[in-house]
C-alpha cells in the first residue's frame, strides 16, 4: 500500500512537472525539430532577442501587467476598505457584482468589453487592454484584501485614533502596513492574470499594441517553434523570481 | 477637595432601536479610580466608548474640565484607552507602539526616546523595547498597552475590561500593579469590568449599571454592605434573601419576623408599614451556623459543603425548603471543623448585620445576569 500511494504521488508530480522540464530542456536544444536532441545551444534565445517584434511584445506585456496590477490594486484596496468599513445602500449588490465578474465566462466579458469600447469609439490598443485587464483583475484583488480585513482587529484603528492619529494618518501608519501582505498578494495575482490572459486580450487589443500571449498564440498557430520554448523558460524563471520575491517580502513583514 | 473632571449629563444611546443608555448622568472626580460594573449588555462599554469618542450619544452632553467634548473626535480628546484585547499594532516593535502617541504629537526625537523609556520602565519592560507584540506573553502585552496609553500623560485613563484575558493569578498581580500606577501617576482611572471582586478591591467608587441605568453609585463598602436595590445586592457578591414581615414599629426601631424568629432592627431608610413584607439580606459570611441543640436560630440541615481554603462554604436547607448560603472562616479554636451532608444545624446571625430592602416587583436575575455574576466570582 505504501509504495502504491508513493508511486501515485510521484505520478501526479511527474504529470505536473515533466512538460515544464521538457520545455526547459528543449529550449536549449540545437535541433530545429522538437523530437530529437541536437546538442546544447542558446541559439533560440538569441533568435528570440533578435526578433524585434517579440521583444517589443514582451515589454508591452510587462508594462501592461505592471500598470493593470497597480491600478487594480489601488481601486481594489479602496473598494475592499469601503465594503469592510462602511454600511451603505447597495453594498450587497456591489459585493455580488464582483463575483459575477469573476464567475462569468471570460468570453462573455471579452465580447461585452469589445462592444462597450466600440460603442464609446475607443481606439483598441493599450488603453482598451488596460481597462479590460483592470476589470478582470479587480475582483481578485478585492477578495484578497477583504479576506485580510475580515481578520483585522477593529480595535487597531480605534487605538490609533485614541492616540491622536487622524483618520488619514491612521490609514497610512496602521491600516495599510497591516494589510500590506494582502495588497502584495493581490498585486501579484493581478500581475500574473494580466500577463497570461489570451481570451479577453484577443478581443480588445489592436494592431498598435501587441502583447506576448497573443504573439505566442499566433506563432504556435503555424507550428511549434523552438523560440517558444525559450520564451516559456524565460517566463518560468521570471515567475519563479516573482514568487521568491513575494515570499521574501512576506517573511520580512512577519518579523 | 475634589474637582469634577468629566461629567456626563442626560446621555442616551440607542443601537438599532434598542436603548443601551437611558438619560444617564454621572460625574467623575479628578484623580479617582471609578469602576463601571455590570453584566454584559448593561451599557458599561458603550459608556466608556462614549468618553473615548468612539460612539456619539444620541442625546446629552459630555464635558471635560468644563469644556464640551460631546462631538470632539477621539484624536482630540486628552484621554487614552487601554483596550480589552490590548490592540497593539502588530507591525511595530514595543518601542514604536509606545512612541506612537508621542509621534502623533510631533514631539522631538530625544523627548520621545526619554518618555518611552520612562513608560516602559514604569511597567518593567525596559528590556523588551525591540520585541514585536506577538513575542510577548499576555501579561506583557497588557503592560505595553498601559504604557502606550499613559505615555501621553492623559487627564484620564479609560480601561475596557483590561484584565479579562489574563489568568487568575496574573490578574491579581495586575490589579495591584494598576492601583500602584494610578497612585503614582495621579491620573483618573475609569475601569470597566463585570468582575465584582475586581471592582470591590480596586475602586474608590463603583457605578453599578443595568440596562442603561445606574443602579447604585457609591464606595465599594456602600455597594457591598448597603445595596440600594435587589439587583445590586444580587450582582455584587453573594447574598441570602430572607423573607421578612414587619410586626412592630416603634420610633426608630422595628420588629421583623424572619422564619418565625422575631428580630428587632433599626428602621430602614425607606418607608415601612405594619405587616409589610421586605427582604432581609445577609451575606454568607454574616451567617452563624450553630449546633442543633442551640436555643437560638432556625433549624436546618447541610445539603452542600465546599472547602475553599480559607473558608468553609456550605448550603443549609431550612425546614421550609429555602436555602441559606454560609461562609465560615477557620479560626484557631477549631482549625479542622467540617460538616457532613445531612448534618443537622441551626442558622442564625449577629444582630445588626442584616440589611433591609423593600420588595420591588421582585424580578429574579435573568440567565445572562446569573451567568455574568457566576463568571465574576471565578
Amino acid at each position: 500500500m505504501r509504495w502504491l500511494s508513493r508511486s501515485y504521488l510521484a505520478l501526479v508530480y511527474l504529470l505536473l512537472y515533466v512538460p515544464i522540464v521538457v520545455l526547459v530542456i528543449f529550449s536549449f536544444n540545437d535541433s530545429r525539430t522538437g523530437y530529437n536532441w541536437g546538442g546544447l545551444s542558446v541559439r533560440w534565445y538569441e533568435s528570440l532577442f533578435s526578433n524585434h517584434a517579440m521583444v517589443q511584445a514582451m515589454w508591452n506585456s510587462l508594462w501592461l501587467a505592471l500598470t493593470a496590477a497597480t491600478v487594480s490594486t489601488c481601486i481594489g484596496a479602496l473598494t475592499a476598505l469601503a465594503l469592510h468599513r462602511y454600511r451603505f445602500r447597495g453594498k450587497k449588490v456591489l459585493n455580488g457584482m464582483l463575483f459575477v465578474v469573476m464567475m462569468s465566462p471570460e468570453i462573455v466579458l471579452a465580447i461585452s468589453l469589445l462592444g462597450l469600447f466600440l460603442l464609446l469609439g475607443l481606439k483598441l490598443g493599450y488603453v482598451s487592454l488596460l481597462l479590460a485587464h483592470v476589470t478582470f483583475c479587480l475582483p481578485f484583488v478585492v477578495i484578497t484584501v477583504m479576506a485580510r480585513l475580515s481578520g483585522f482587529d477593529e480595535r487597531l484603528p480605534e487605538a490609533a485614533r485614541d492616540l491622536g492619529a487622524s483618520d488619514f494618518t491612521m490609514t497610512r501608519t496602521v491600516l495599510i502596513p497591516v494589510i500590506m501582505p494582502a495588497l502584495l498578494a493581490g498585486w501579484l495575482l493581478g500581475f500574473t492574470l494580466s500577463m497570461d490572459d489570451v481570451v479577453v486580450s484577443t478581443f480588445v487589443s489592436g494592431p498598435s499594441y501587441e502583447i506576448l500571449p497573443l504573439r505566442i498564440y499566433s506563432m504556435v498557430r503555424v507550428g511549434l517553434k523552438p523560440e517558444v520554448n525559450a520564451l516559456g523558460t524565460l517566463l518560468l524563471v521570471f515567475s519563479l523570481a516573482m514568487l521568491m520575491l513575494s515570499q521574501w517580502i512576506l517573511s520580512r513583514s512577519k518579523q | 477637595m475634589t474637582r469634577t473632571l468629566l461629567s456626563l449629563s442626560g446621555i442616551s444611546k440607542q443601537f438599532s432601536g434598542k436603548t443601551v443608555l437611558d438619560e444617564l448622568s454621572l460625574t467623575i472626580d479628578d484623580g479617582e479610580f471609578i469602576t463601571l460594573l455590570g453584566p454584559s449588555g448593561c451599557g458599561k462599554t458603550t459608556l466608556l466608548r462614549m468618553m473615548a469618542g468612539f460612539e456619539l450619544p444620541d442625546q446629552g452632553t459630555i464635558t471635560l474640565s468644563g469644556v464640551d467634548i460631546t462631538q470632539t473626535p477621539p484624536e482630540n480628546r486628552p484621554l487614552n484607552t487601554v483596550f480589552q484585547n490590548y490592540a497593539l499594532f502588530p507591525h511595530m516593535s514595543v518601542f514604536d507602539n509606545v512612541a506612537y502617541g508621542l509621534k502623533m504629537e510631533k514631539r522631538p526625537k530625544a523627548e520621545i526616546l526619554e518618555r518611552v523609556e520612562d513608560a516602559l520602565a514604569m511597567v518593567q519592560l525596559e528590556d523588551f523595547a525591540r520585541r514585536k507584540p506577538h513575542q510577548l506573553s499576555g501579561g506583557q502585552q497588557q503592560r505595553v498597552a498601559i504604557a502606550r496609553a499613559v505615555v501621553k500623560r492623559p487627564k484620564m485613563l479609560l480601561l475596557d475590561e483590561p484584565l479579562s484575558a489574563l489568568d487568575y493569578k496574573l490578574r491579581r498581580t495586575m490589579q495591584v500593579e494598576l492601583k500602584r500606577l494610578q497612585r503614582e501617576l495621579g491620573i483618573t482611572f475609569v475601569f470597566v469590568t463585570h468582575d465584582q471582586e475586581e471592582a470591590l478591591s480596586m475602586s474608590d467608587r463603583i457605578v453599578v449599571l443595568k440596562d442603561g441605568y445606574i443602579q447604585q453609585l457609591g464606595t465599594p463598602r456602600e455597594v457591598y454592605e448597603r445595596p440600594e436595590n435587589v439587583f445590586t445586592a444580587r450582582f455584587v457578591g453573594q447574598t441570602n434573601f430572607f423573607p421578612g414581615r414587619v410586626t412592630k414599629i416603634e420610633g426608630e426601631r422595628i420588629s421583623v419576623d424572619v422564619f418565625g424568629l422575631n428580630r428587632e432592627l433599626g428602621k430602614p431608610s425607606f418607608r415601612v408599614a405594619m405587616n409589610q413584607s421586605l427582604h432581609v439580606l445577609l451575606r454568607p459570611e454574616d451567617i452563624r451556623v450553630l449546633a442543633p441543640d442551640d436555643a437560638e436560630g432556625v433549624a436546618g440541615k447541610i445539603v452542600e459543603r465546599n472547602y475553599k481554603g480559607s473558608t468553609l462554604d456550605s448550603v443549609i436547607e431550612l425546614e421550609d425548603g429555602s436555602h441559606v448560603m454560609a461562609s465560615e472562616f477557620f479560626d484557631e479554636d477549631d482549625p479542622t471543623f467540617d460538616y457532613s451532608i445531612g448534618e443537622r444545624v441551626r442558622v442564625s446571625w449577629v444582630d445588626g448585620w442584616e440589611w433591609l430592602l423593600a420588595e420591588e416587583g421582585d424580578e429574579p436575575l435573568t440567565d445572562e445576569e446569573e451567568l455574568a455574576a457566576d463568571d465574576a466570582e471565578h
